[in-house]
This record gives structure tokens, C-alpha cells and sequence, in this order.
């Protein structure tokens, strides 16, 4: 039965994600500019910990931090990408449609650039202190955004409009962020663009004690909206006639994305694509449109991708990390356009 | 005595609260099995009737009672047991299948994550069968028919287990064959699972073969309810449809091009062949009469030349093609 083959392509196509996803994060562990045997890397996964002190801070403080940040924001961008696709059933959403991102980069020129303009303190970004306080920042920006959309959600009664009012408040915030910039010293411009080329590599571990349970329960949240989901593809007045309270839902997926997108940019800038190119992938892996099996999907596929990408931008001969966004759009694009190519003759 | 679904009262329905009503003062009852045709010429309401009683749009006054219980009062959850719809937007879901489609019917009884217990899985799959669409259940959507995808949706609203059942102008996008497919599945349906079903269409003239009651509506005219050969013989077809150049007849049941200085020509015969000699004559500007005049036409049932046209007893032409007859009655008259 036809049935039946889908189902064990399913099973197949998760087994081959989950040796991927393991495979990538022991290459993230065991891959860096300082080259650390695969022995020693064993052992100390295995909680024996090693002589070599200088690698144990390597290990523990970099690398490890580091595979974590870019497993979570993988898996929250892409789960916040497929849940915005199929909210607003557009094949070109992704988690940065709500201008949550714009937001976060609204708050972070606000503190970089301004304190620039107002007393040259662009120093002071380089500082821990100041790496915290940009991401306090973005945190800022990203959740008052979130609230803005909230409110509206609840006044707007249609999907195509709030979409519009995500756009309106991107382009807004685009446009602050350049006159800050137009009035701000060359420095600070800089650090401003660094941060908004994204990277995985800022979160310490007393970052993570915010930044893990936040993802973790987004990513949970998003599993008690698989339904709701599901019926939303039909649109809206099939799934309210399908017995869907339509603005709960509706809120309750905001809600979800927005933690997830607002969390991740807070902490490593805007990172682009993996959000919208993930879902993609996995629809045409997975030959469904059952959310039931695309959002663990794509949080192991955007997982993978991300730390795919995180070692790409770490190669050995790259000094220090390459800006991860400018890796993900590099390496994504290509796969997303052959994907659309390769349906596209299917279909024919 | 059949039980009634679904009882209107008083109701007006727009889609600004503030604004005057579409239309007022609609009363109405639907029972058990019953099928209805709701016609219309287009901009007349229909849409908005059939939002208002699918519960998508609060009526302005009045009340849309689904048993003993006030549709308005009721939540999603509830409606979604009592109603189920058939609407015009086109369904394009990549990668989803018959089966998940159909499924979907089954949210209002499926729990928190929506998995479907065994006796769900069945009932979806009898539903596709009961609408022939067996082959197809693991067939994805955006590979089918229009067609198809519309018995597909039947199916979904079929699972759904619901008394009534609505569709906004389920043969829309269809050809003629898939048309009449859909209308004898719906009809069949009611009898069958004495489902009430309520669709809007423009197909008049199927719709007065097939439905047991129609509605009709116009813009600035009460709605109009009864069986499709009274509402003929009241002439409520007439008054509702004709326009400068379009004639309802009464006769056969469907619209004519109006001639105004159509020329009589005499039809002799009575076979089937005479028939569409006439319908030829008509479409051409003539008026097939049965009275003697000035030009005559003679359709036999055997013979080399079926047809044979005169003028004043004259005979002009005989042949066997209507064609070449036509082309002489239009050189000489």
C-alpha cells in the first residue's frame, strides 16, 4: 500500500537526519582553528575530562557553547520559518516576516550608534560589558516588535494584513536604523554591521542560562500547535468551520515564533535564511504536509544546517569565524533554488 | 415527519453591521435529506447568505438555529459538529494527500495533537470511497482535477458527521460531465445519508432537475423558497432572472436569446431531426412556427434528402445536412 511507503520513507528519512545531526556535532566539537586529537575529544565528551588544560578551555568555553547555540537557533529559526509559511500559507514567510528581527537590529543601533554619536563610545562595544548590553539590546527591540504584533493580532482580523503590518514595521525600522548610521562615526557603524552579519560564537555559558530555557520551551511550545496547524492549511474559514478558535491559534503560533526569533537575534544577530530555506528542504525530504512529522523535521534539519554552517565558517585557514550569515545564505541558496527546480520538473 | 435541521428567523445578513442589510426578513427551515439549490443572478447576495448561515459572518438581526440551539451562541468547537462547508477558495497544498485532506474532517473529534484512532481511519476511507475517489487516496491534491479535488473536499465535509452540509457553488471551476458528476453525488448523498445540503450555483437548469426545493434570490428581492415547478408556473423565474435579451422559458425550463424581429418559417415534422432544425432556425434569427407561411420547411425521417425547404410551394433545395439547408434558407429569406 501507498500508505505504507510513506510511511517508511518517513522513518528513513529521520534515521538518515539523526546520524547527519550526530556526525555535525562532533564536527563541531572536534573542528577549529586549534587542532585537538579525536582521542582526547572522546574522552573528554565522555566526561574524563583532559590533561591539556589549554584544550579543556577550548573545548568547554568555545567550542561547546558554541554547538549548542548554533543546534537551538538552527532548530527555533526553522521551526519559526514553517510555522510562519504556513500561517500566512506564503512560501516566501520566514521567522523575520514579523519584523521581530528589524526590531532587535532597531535596539541594537539604538545603543550602538547612538552612544557613538552622543560620546564616542564605541569602545565600549568591545567590551564584555558591551557584548551584553547589544544583546540586551536586541532583546529589547525583538520583544517590544513582538508585543506591537501581538496587540495588533488581536485587532486585525485578517492574516494578509498583519503580514503587511510586519513588513511596514521592518521597512520603519530599516529606515531609523540608516539615519543612525548616516549620523554615527565610522567605527561604530562597524560594530553595528558586525553584529548584524550574525554569529554563533558570543554566548557564554551564564548567556545560556537565558538563552537555552527560553529556546527550549519555545521549541516544546510549538509541538502543542501541530493541530492547529495542520487545519490552518485549509485557510482560515475552513479550519474555523473545522471547529479552530482561530485567534487563539493564531496568537498562540505568534507567540511561539516570536520567542523563538526574538531569543536567537537577541543573542546572534539576524541570522538570515535558515528560517525560510529549512521548511523547503524538509517538505521535499518528507513528501508531506503533515506538521506532525515537518516540525521535528525541521528542527533536526535546521539543526543540522546551522551546524553545518557553523563549521563551514570555522574551517581551519579561515582566521577566526567567517560572518555566519553571509555562510548560511552562501551555502543555503543554492540548495533551496535546486530544490525548486527539482520539483518544478516533477510537477511537470 | 422529517426533522428540521435548520430554522431562520427573521434574518438579515450584510456584511457591515452598520450599514443597511444585503437582504431581511428571511425565513426559512431546512429538513432532514433535503437538497436546495440557493440561485441567484451574480451580486445577489448568495456568498453572503451562505457565510451568515455557515456561521463565518454575524447576522445584523434575527436568529440561524441548527436544531434547538442558536448558531451565534455557539462556539467553534460546537458549529464545527453541526455544519460543515464546501467553499470556493481553491485548495493548493503541496505534498498533501486525499487521505490527509479528507482526515482533516475529522479535527472536531480528534484530540490534543489530532491523531486519528482506527475508527477514524475507516470512515475517511469510506467517505473517499463514497465518492469515487478509491484510486486516488494517496494521490496528492495539486496532481488532480478540479474536479477531483471538489469530490475530495465532499469527502472532508462528509467525515465531518455533521446534519447539514453547504457549498458555496461547488461546480464552479467544473466541465459540463464533472458538473453533473458532483450534483448527482450530492444528491445522492442526501437521500442516502438524509444529510441536509444547502449549495449555490449557477446552474439553473440543473438545478431545476435535481434539487427538492430552491431558493432564490435577487438584490432588493425577499428571498423566494419553494419547489422548482411552482416556482416555474409563478413565473418567479422570469421576474428573477430576465434581462434586455435574455428570456426564461417557462416551456423547457431554460433561458433563450431573445429575437425581437425574429422571422416566422414554417416547421413540418415531428422527429427529432425537426427538433434541431428548429433550434438552428432560432439561433439564426428565425421563428420556428407551426402555422403555414410564406417559407416551409419539411424534415422527413427517411429517405436521400431529409430536409427540403420551400418558398411559396416552391422547392428551393433538398439535401440531407442542416447545414446546407440553413445556407439557403439565410441566401433566400
Amino acid at each position: 500500500m501507498q500508505g505504507e511507503v510513506a510511511k517508511s520513507r518517513k522513518k528513513l528519512a529521520f534515521a538518515g537526519l539523526g546520524v547527519l545531526l550526530l556526525l555535525l556535532l562532533i564536527m563541531n566539537i572536534s573542528l577549529g582553528s586549534v587542532y585537538i586529537p579525536f582521542s582526547v575529544i572522546f574522552k573528554w565528551i565522555a566526561g574524563q575530562g583532559t590533561e591539556n588544560e589549554i584544550w579543556g578551555n577550548i573545548l568547554l568555553k568555545s567550542r561547546f557553547p558554541q554547538t549548542i547555540t548554533a543546534l537551538l537557533a538552527g532548530a527555533a529559526l526553522a521551526v519559526g520559518g514553517l510555522q510562519m509559511q504556513t500561517l500566512f500559507r506564503n512560501p516566501l514567510a520566514g521567522p523575520s516576516i514579523l519584523g521581530i528581527s528589524s526590531g532587535a537590529g532597531l535596539g541594537v543601533a539604538i545603543v550602538v550608534l547612538s552612544f557613538g554619536i552622543f560620546g564616542g563610545l564605541s569602545t565600549l562595544v568591545a567590551s564584555s560589558f558591551g557584548v551584553i548590553t547589544i544583546s540586551f539590546a536586541a532583546f529589547i527591540g525583538a520583544f517590544g516588535v513582538l508585543f506591537m504584533v501581538l496587540f495588533l493580532a488581536r485587532k486585525l482580523k485578517n492574516n494578509a494584513m498583519l503580514l503587511i503590518v510586519g513588513i511596514m514595521v521592518g521597512y520603519a525600522s530599516s529606515a531609523i536604523v540608516g539615519l543612525l548610521q548616516f549620523f554615527s562615526a565610522k567605527e561604530d557603524i562597524k560594530s553595528y554591521v558586525v553584529w548584524e552579519l550574525g554569529s554563533f560564537n558570543n554566548i557564554s555559558w551564564d548567556k545560556h542560562l537565558i538563552f537555552i530555557p527560553l529556546l527550549i520551551i519555545g521549541l516544546i511550545g510549538s509541538l502543542f500547535l501541530i493541530k492547529s496547524l495542520n487545519v490552518l492549511l485549509l485557510g482560515e474559514n475552513y479550519a474555523s468551520n473545522l471547529g479552530l478558535n482561530i485567534k487563539r491559534s493564531r496568537l498562540g503560533i505568534l507567540v511561539v515564533t516570536g520567542l523563538l526569533t526574538a531569543t536567537v537575534t537577541a543573542f546572534c544577530g539576524p541570522i538570515a535564511f535558515l528560517g525560510l530555506a529549512v521548511p523547503h528542504l524538509c517538505k521535499g525530504l518528507f513528501k508531506t504536509a503533515d506538521h506532525s512529522v515537518l516540525i521535528p523535521a525541521v528542527m533536526v534539519l535546521g539543526a543540522s544546517l546551522a551546524l553545518f554552517c557553523n563549521v563551514i565558517a570555522r574551517l581551519p585557514g579561515f582566521d577566526g569565524a567567517l560572518p555566519i550569515n553571509a555562510v548560511t545564505s552562501l551555502i543555503g541558496a543554492p540548495i533551496v533554488v535546486s530544490v525548486i527546480l527539482k520539483r518544478r520538473n516533477l510537477s511537470q | 415527519m422529517m426533522k428540521e435541521l435548520l430554522k431562520v428567523n427573521q434574518l438579515s445578513v450584510g456584511y457591515n453591521s452598520g450599514s443597511a442589510p444585503l437582504h431581511s426578513n428571511i425565513n426559512v427551515e431546512v429538513l432532514e435529506g433535503e437538497f436546495i439549490c440557493l440561485l441567484g443572478p451574480n451580486g445577489a447576495g448568495k456568498s453572503t447568505l451562505i457565510k451568515t448561515l455557515s456561521g463565518f459572518l454575524q447576522p445584523i438581526h434575527g436568529t440561524v438555529l441548527y436544531g434547538e440551539q442558536d448558531l451565534n451562541t455557539l462556539p467553534e468547537s460546537q458549529i464545527s459538529k453541526m455544519v460543515s462547508v464546501v467553499l470556493t477558495d481553491r485548495i493548493q497544498i503541496q505534498n498533501l494527500t486525499v487521505f490527509e485532506l479528507v482526515a482533516l474532517g475529522r479535527t472536531p473529534y480528534t484530540g490534543f495533537f489530532g491523531k486519528l484512532t482506527p475508527d477514524d481511519v475507516q470512515l475517511v476511507h469510506k467517505a473517499i470511497d463514497e465518492v469515487g475517489l478509491k484510486g486516488y487516496t494517496y494521490k496528492t491534491i495539486d496532481k488532480m482535477s478540479d474536479g477531483e479535488r471538489q469530490k475530495a473536499m465532499i469527502a472532508k465535509a462528509l467525515v465531518q458527521e455533521t446534519p447539514f452540509i453547504i457549498l458555496d457553488e461547488p461546480t464552479a471551476f467544473l466541465d459540463l460531465p464533472a458538473k453533473l458528476e458532483i450534483m448527482q453525488l450530492l444528491k445522492r448523498l442526501s437521500c442516502e445519508k438524509k444529510r441536509g445540503i444547502l449549495l449555490s450555483t449557477h446552474d439553473l437548469e440543473m438545478a431545476l432537475q435535481i434539487a427538492d426545493k430552491i431558493w432564490l434570490l435577487a438584490q432588493g428581492k425577499e428571498l423566494k423558497v419553494g419547489i422548482p415547478e411552482d416556482l416555474i408556473l409563478s413565473n418567479d423565474f422570469k421576474t428573477f432572472f430576465e434581462r434586455e435579451g435574455v428570456v426564461f422559458d417557462n416551456n423547457s425550463g431554460s433561458f433563450k436569446y431573445h429575437r425581437i424581429n425574429s422571422k416566422p418559417v414554417a416547421l413540418e415534422g415531428d422527429s427529432v431531426a425537426s427538433k434541431w432544425v428548429g433550434r438552428a432556425l432560432y439561433r439564426l434569427g428565425y421563428n420556428p412556427v407551426s402555422d403555414s407561411c410564406e417559407y416551409k420547411i419539411n424534415v422527413v425521417s427517411n429517405g436521400d434528402n431529409l430536409y427540403s425547404f420551400y418558398e411559396n410551394d416552391k422547392l428551393m433545395i433538398e439535401c440531407n445536412k442542416i447545414q446546407t439547408l440553413m445556407e439557403k434558407v439565410v441566401e433566400t429569406y
